[in-house]
């Protein structure tokens, strides 16, 4: 047979296309830009105390005095990327700590019964306590820390990455195990061949789940277990009121956390290339 | 043709695989029924020899073939592969599946490559293996591409192509055009014959269509309904290209089919008393 592969499909850019792209774009505005000039209304006209909802406008200055002031100008003036770095860092290394042990123990649930029956009732046992139950004992073992987050933050993220890796390797396709076994592959070799890609896709619906926690688990841990970062700024912002504060550290976990799922949702996409349109 | 006479004709050529006695029963836990899938199966298959094993669903062909391919352990009587009892799976003896079971995460080529690359072969040996064995199913240009991007037909020549670039003394395949459509499933099978010739290898093909049977077939095991037994052996000596209109083959074709009518009735009748239970 001759068969000729198909071009890539080229996207053309005409008028009624950027249109019709131009007019999505205004309708999604419309909302987020309706809540903004409600707050905004809702703060100068004196619906709401603004001391409790400062205005937008006010936010904004204050986010930048934070992220640009000169330091030593107080607590909120160019601290910004200490506390945010503090928090990424500690996410960063909570979550990879919990990408690896939960890759690592949920291939070995997955692939060998034995594992399973021994590891997975406590797995099972464990995880529907929340998280944040675990505070007390994070502080006694490990201080007011980067210890104790970097334990919360692990932890939280070690159920879903663990979990759906457990999924992904023991749904691995008999017929594919047959095809590498036909090939060649010993059965040791299994594992590493077959499974671990073929459970790539559920892999990676656990990272996204356990990028998310940590975001969520760094706040709680930096609220009550440590002393800086985003969550302890936030807590801090709130002894004195600061709720300008509150709101721009609000928005900016908002947004790392959607840039770290951004980075894991790319590399995803890049390392299941083969599944696409699935 | 009887039987005899058939297998008679295959001990002029060296013999590849002969099963002796071979039994395969398993139990159905969820009914506590006893099943026979395959009962005394006595079989030569000859070096060069492309044999097609016909027979109704159920009737135990593929469990036939999963015990050459070392999928499957017999529960009675013994199989042997030049001499040798077949105890695990192996690149000698290449499968091609009915499902394709590509690896969707590799390419063709690197789909292709995998056998050699478990096997260690040098990456400067393994190059032209591949490069040649994928221009040998026409497959030159799609070297790049994932499964998921392939049509059905094109699927099953990258699996037929993984498993002739091993090099395998045979080649079983289980129903593996069972799921084209009848174009792509009739260029297939001319394909297949091109390479299988020009490769010189035993070839063991299961299939439940008649006409697939005997175009491709040097001989036609003809099997049984549950229990799984062979029921006549059919020579199909017709020369190569065959002429599916011919009269040749529709005499064959019509012979082979009231073998098999039988056959189906049976099934059919076993299948209609499982539901009156």
């Amino acid at each position: 047979m001759t068969a000729v592969p198909i071009e890539s499909q080229r996207v053309t850019w005409d008028s009624a296309r950027i249109l019709a792209g131009a007019r999505l774009a205004a309708r999604r505005t419309v909302g987020p830009l309706a809540v903004l000039i409600l707050w905004h209304l809702a703060s100068t006209l004196q619906w709401v105390d603004p001391r409790f909802v400062p205005a937008p406008l006010t936010v904004l200055h204050s986010f930048k005095v934070w992220v640009f002031g000169p330091a030593g100008a107080g607590p909120y003036s160019g601290t910004w990327f200490m506390h945010a770095g503090n928090s990424t860092f500690r996410v960063l290394v909570g979550f990879l700590a919990a990408a690896v042990t939960g890759v690592l123990v949920g291939c070995l649930i997955g692939w060998f019964r034995l594992v399973s029956d021994l590891l997975d009732p406590i797995i099972q046992i464990i995880r529907p306590i929340p998280i944040t139950a675990w505070v007390p004992f994070a502080v006694i073992f490990f201080g007011i820390r980067d210890g104790s987050a970097l334990f919360l933050i692990a932890l939280g993220a070690f159920f879903p990455i663990v979990i759906n890796t457990a999924v992904g390797v023991a749904g691995t396709p008999k017929l594919l195990i047959r095809a590498a076994r036909m090939l060649g592959v010993r059965s040791h070799m299994l594992l590493p061949r077959v499974a671990l890609p073929a459970a790539m896709p559920f892999i990676f619906t656990g990272l996204r789940l356990g990028i998310g926690l940590a975001w969520v688990l760094v706040i709680v841990a930096e609220m009550m277990a440590v002393k800086s970062g985003l969550g302890f700024a936030m807590w801090d912002a709130y002894y004195f009121l600061r709720l300008d504060i509150i709101i721009a550290s609000m928005l900016s976990v908002g947004a790392l956390g959607f840039l770290s799922d951004l980075a894991i949702r790319l590399i995803g996409r890049w390392v299941l290339r083969w599944s696409r349109g699935l | 043709m009887n039987k005899a006479f058939a297998l008679d004709s295959v001990r002029q050529k060296s013999r590849r695989i002969v099963a002796r006695g071979l039994c395969k029963h398993f139990t159905d836990i969820s009914r506590q029924e006893r099943i026979i899938a395959l009962d005394r199966i006595d079989l030569e298959i000859g070096d060069d020899e492309f044999l097609t094993v016909l027979g109704p669903s159920g009737c135990g062909k593929t469990t036939l073939l999963n015990i050459i391919a070392g999928f499957d352990r017999p529960t009675g009587g013994d199989v042997l592969l030049d001499g040798e009892a077949i105890l695990a799976p192996g690149p000698d003896r290449g499968v091609v599946f009915q499902e394709y079971a590509l690896f969707p995460w590799l390419t063709v080529e690197q789909n292709i490559e995998f056998g050699l690359r478990e096997r260690r072969v040098p990456k400067g040996q393994r190059r032209p293996r591949v490069r040649e064995q994928i221009a040998s199913v026409g497959l030159t240009g799609f070297e790049g591409r994932y499964p998921q991007e392939l049509s059905g037909g094109m699927r099953q020549r990258v699996a037929i192509a993984r498993a002739l670039v091993n090099d395998p003394k045979i080649l079983l395949l289980d129903e593996p055009f069972a799921a084209l459509d009848a174009q792509t499933r009739t260029l297939m099978q001319q394909e297949l014959l091109r390479v299988w010739s020009a490769a010189r290898r035993t070839a063991v093909f299961i299939t439940h269509n008649i006409e697939e049977a005997i175009l491709l077939g040097d001989r036609v095991v003809v099997m049984t309904a549950r229990p799984g037994r062979i029921k006549e052996i059919v020579a199909v000596n017709l020369p190569r290209p065959r002429d599916v209109t011919s009269a040749e083959f529709n005499e064959t074709r019509r012979r082979v089919g009231s073998m098999l009518e039988s056959e189906v009735q049976a099934t059919f009748a076993a299948l209609q008393s499982d539901s009156a239970r």
